[in-house]
């Protein structure tokens, strides 16, 4: 990263504030490629950061903005890539924010340095890596708020898939879905034995009717389930054994011969029944 | 010394642990709950553990031994009002306590112990 300091690029930023932002704006509502909507948020937050990016220059020396008197700038950025995640933005066109400043300021150091070719070439070439640097810290926010929101999509998801049903009093049910690793085996388990106490259910019914696959770990992971239910003074049925499934266990030498295990929920619902004493009758019709 | 009380319900005992147990307290336990079952003719055992957030191996063992010593005597023992955490942590540990009948609540415990009479 360079720290020469770009002694003409503050002083071009202060004298030439007003024209700088009305071509900077006008390049970046050129570059709106949905509707012109955004054109008010887009002048707010230009004006913002030209004086403030002015500012910084004038008070430190260093143009490496990983460093404190940068910290503004940072944080600045940072919000204005936050707020652009929010309403949906490319990363490209986040990263132009930054990026369409550089033609007018380039013009304007060329400009005022016209006398003097060498030295307006090292400010270019300074002042083009500030805003690279600038632009690229603006994508890493940008990619960093995008992964927020894809790990909190994750953990919903995962909450999502772990529902805990009360089927009758004292019966309750954990129709599962999707794989279980480890993690979501821990949310299972603490979801359903929080259910367990607030209900006071004697049964819980385990359906694997939506796991697509059961191996050892998965076993593992249902008997540990099914352990810690017991422990908590509950007992646990798996439902929902497909054949393929049953065959697999088997053959992987899994065993469940602790457990009631039932091929449908249908079967496991009038087991969990008559455990807790109560038993459906059909009423006849016309009586 | 500090000792866990005993309480008698008919012909039922109950034990609530509310503090940490180490060593000695156990050994206590383990024979005043003895003594106890012999003299009071009990025939059930309620372990009350609703005040523990923390049950380590140690403690584990205890119940899984204390329980087999009332079998001896006659007398089941259901372990009552385990926390979701503890269970999570037990099963984790290993120590499924096979052998030790497990309720929700103290009221469930009785239920489960009248219905064996």
């Amino acid at each position: 990263m360079s720290n020469t300091k770009t002694t003409h690029l503050a002083t071009v930023l202060s004298t030439h504030q007003e024209q700088l932002l009305d071509v900077w704006l006008a390049g970046l509502v050129s570059r709106l490629r949905r509707d012109k909507s955004g054109a008010a948020d887009l002048r707010a937050q230009a004006e913002q950061f030209l004086p403030l990016l002015a500012a910084t220059l004038e008070s430190t020396d260093s143009t490496n903005i990983d460093e404190a008197g940068w910290a503004d700038v940072r944080q600045l950025l940072a919000e204005i890539s936050q707020s652009r995640v929010r309403q949906g933005f490319s990363p490209i066109e986040t990263a132009n924010f930054i990026f369409t400043l550089k033609k007018p300021i380039f013009e304007y150091l060329n400009v005022a340095l016209v006398d003097s070719p060498q030295q307006a070439s090292e400010e270019i070439a300074a002042t083009s890596t500030l805003f690279d640097d600038l632009g690229l810290y603006i994508i890493e926010v940008y990619q960093k708020a995008r992964e927020q929101v894809i790990l909190r999509q994750q953990q919903e998801l995962m909450e999502l898939s772990t529902p805990v049903v009360q089927l009758w009093q004292n019966v309750l049910a954990l129709p599962l879905i999707g794989t279980l690793d480890s993690a979501r085996t821990q949310v299972v388990m603490e979801s359903l034995l929080q259910k367990i106490v607030e209900t006071g259910a004697l049964i819980a019914i385990i359906d694997i009717t939506g796991v697509p696959t059961v191996d050892t770990l998965v076993a593992q992971h249902l008997l540990k389930t099914i352990a810690a239910a017991r422990l908590m003074g509950a007992d646990c049925i798996i439902s929902g054994i497909r054949p393929q499934i049953a065959q697999t266990i088997v053959h992987l030498g899994v065993n469940l011969e602790d457990v009631i295990t039932k091929a449908t929920l249908a079967d496991a619902f009038i087991v969990a029944l008559q455990r807790t004493g109560s038993s459906i009758h059909h009423a006849h019709k016309g009586q | 010394m500090e000792r866990i009380p005993i309480l008698r319900m008919g012909r039922l005992l109950l034990v609530t642990i509310q503090v940490d147990m180490h060593d000695r307290l156990a050994m206590a336990l383990q024979e005043d709950l003895t003594t106890r079952i012999v003299k009071d003719r009990a025939n059930g055992v309620l372990i009350d553990i609703s005040a523990l957030d923390i049950v380590d191996s140690f403690i584990g063992r205890m119940i899984s031994d204390t329980a087999a010593m009332a079998k001896i005597l006659d007398a089941k023992t259901v372990l009552v009002g385990m926390q979701p955490a503890v269970a999570i942590t037990l099963v984790e540990l290993g120590l499924t306590l096979e052998g030790v009948s497990t309720a929700l609540n103290v009221e469930l415990g009785i239920k489960m112990l009248e219905q064996r009479n």
